[in-house]
């Protein structure tokens, strides 16, 4: 099964949290993950201040600075992995730093 | 020509679980699983009536179910429309030992008891899809007990398997490390199965689930314990309803108590905590079990309550010990500060109506009336404010 795990907290908790080291144990989940050979890509992303939104409508391509939802929990990077079934991503998810102090939605791939 | 109908409904309350279970094992798809086995139970009559009544009824409804499933994809795979989910092979892999089934050893009821109260549903989703999968409940009769259209019931059911078909919830016991994360969620699924169903007075399916996980899990006290606590609640039940109104404790006729449940929830319980593992189950049929003795040891009651907010510090706990506390020691309102919780109205006006506050009782037999649907407690309520008011 594969599964994208999107990373997402609140980004100025988040920050202040790497800035602590409260991310320390993330190169473990890496390695981790490694060592399972189930990933299949992950990246962290920019903060949502740097995103741009696209919309179309009746053909007008009209943007919005900003992620496409307004909030102070944002998404901050994803990991795409292939996994023996929801049990193991649970696992790995529950083992991500920022699950500690935001959330990790696991989306099975179609 | 009864004794067959009588034989297949008999099968029916006994087996229908064990054999779906079995067959979602064997096929991997709930939906194709479901409706064979829908069909075995629909072909059995006709069937027994014409060369008797099997002697291991339920080794003949897996195996006919398992046909059924296996024509199934055989015609499916002419039509090659679900190819791709199905893998070509997958018909052999349709042998079931029958032996090993009917050995008890390997109950296939566990696993789709984890896995529809796998944590990642949610809890709704699991006492339904519970009541249909183990208790053979029909679509209709779990949408009745919700209080929603059956077409509306239909679609949840369908979006749950969805949920465990596309979400890759493995359909097994889980592993040692998870194990007792994972009892603890079936066994508030069927606590909460039990509460839900309880006005509907078909807590007794919640019941049988709780004394399958129970009769699948003897070394888990929990298990027992929500057994007991589920036994010894139930055998009040006749009692606490009266024209339609709640009775109080206190005020239940004990002869119109179950006392063959109540011996049965004792044996249960004693059986549980000779484990010396006593948990938050276990604690609540104690409880329980204070209350179906003929004079009530209150301390003792409220001993337990201290031990089970020990483990459980929710304000129903907090609750339930402030008005055990006010049956050892007379009511005191100081003991209901600081607790949030919606009957601590109807428990406030119960202290003064104790207290022989009457009038200062009636805004709070008011405050409680207003924040119930529930037509008994309503009722209750209403009589209590009456008798306050006169």
């Amino acid at each position: 099964m594969r599964y994208l795990l999107l990373i997402s907290a609140d980004e100025e908790a988040a920050e202040q949290s790497m800035a602590a080291g409260g991310f320390g144990d993330f190169p473990a989940w890496l390695a981790d993950l490694e060592r399972r050979g189930v990933l299949e890509a992950h990246e962290g992303l920019h903060p949502s201040p740097t995103a741009t939104t696209v919309r179309v409508r009746d053909g007008e391509v009209l943007l919005t600075d900003g992620p496409f939802a307004e909030g102070r929990e944002q998404v901050g990077g994803f990991a795409l992995v292939n996994c023996r079934d929801l049990d193991e991503a649970i696992e790995i998810a529950a083992g991500h730093p920022a699950s500690r102090i935001g959330q990790v939605e696991i989306r099975p791939v179609r | 020509m009864t004794t067959v109908d009588e034989a297949v409904a008999a099968a029916f309350r006994a087996d229908w679980g064990r054999v779906l279970a079995t067959l979602i094992g064997v096929v991997g798809d709930w939906d194709l699983a479901e409706e064979a086995t829908q069909e075995a139970f629909a072909a059995a009559v006709p069937a027994w009536r014409r060369d008797g009544i099997p002697d291991r009824p339920r080794a003949w409804l897996t195996t006919t179910a398992r046909n059924r499933a296996i024509d199934r994809l055989r015609r499916e795979r002419v039509g090659a429309t679900k190819l791709r989910e199905l893998p070509v092979d997958r018909a052999h892999d349709l042998d079931v030992d029958l032996d090993v089934l009917d050995s008890g050893l390997a109950d296939d009821r566990v696993r789709l008891l984890y896995t529809c109260c796998h944590p990642a549903l949610s809890l709704e989703a699991r006492v339904t899809l519970s009541l249909r999968t183990l208790c053979g409940l029909s679509t209709a009769d779990v949408a009745r007990i919700f209080g929603v259209p059956e077409a509306t019931m239909a679609k949840r059911l369908v979006r749950t398997k969805r949920k465990i078909a596309l979400a890759g919830i493995p359909y097994r016991v889980p592993p040692a490390h998870l194990l007792p994360e994972r009892t603890n969620a079936v066994l508030h699924t069927i606590h909460l199965l039990y509460h839900d169903t309880y006005i509907a007075a078909s807590g007794n399916h919640a019941r049988q689930l709780a004394e399958l996980v129970d009769e699948l899990m003897p070394d888990e006290p929990e298990a027992a314990g929500l057994h007991a606590l589920l036994l010894l609640l139930d055998a009040r039940r006749p009692a606490r309803i009266r024209d339609g109104a709640l009775v109080p404790l206190e005020e239940q006729d004990h002869s119109r108590w179950d006392t063959a449940m109540i011996a049965r929830g004792m044996a249960v319980l004693r059986r549980a905590v000779r484990r010396e593992r006593v948990g938050p189950f276990q604690l609540q049929a104690l409880i329980a079990g204070c209350h179906v003795q003929e004079r009530i040891d209150w301390a003792q009651v409220v001993a337990l309550y201290d031990r089970l907010l020990a483990r459980v510090p929710s304000d129903t706990v907090r609750l339930n010990r402030a008005i055990a506390i006010a049956m050892r020691d007379g009511p005191d309102l100081g003991l209901l500060d600081g607790i949030d919780h919606p009957l601590v109205p109807a428990a406030r006006a119960d202290f003064l109506r104790r207290l022989g506050r009457r009038a200062e009782a009636v805004p709070h037999y008011r405050e409680a009336l207003a924040s119930t649907t529930n037509p008994a407690e309503q009722a209750y309520l209403r009589r209590r404010l009456a008798e306050a008011s006169g």
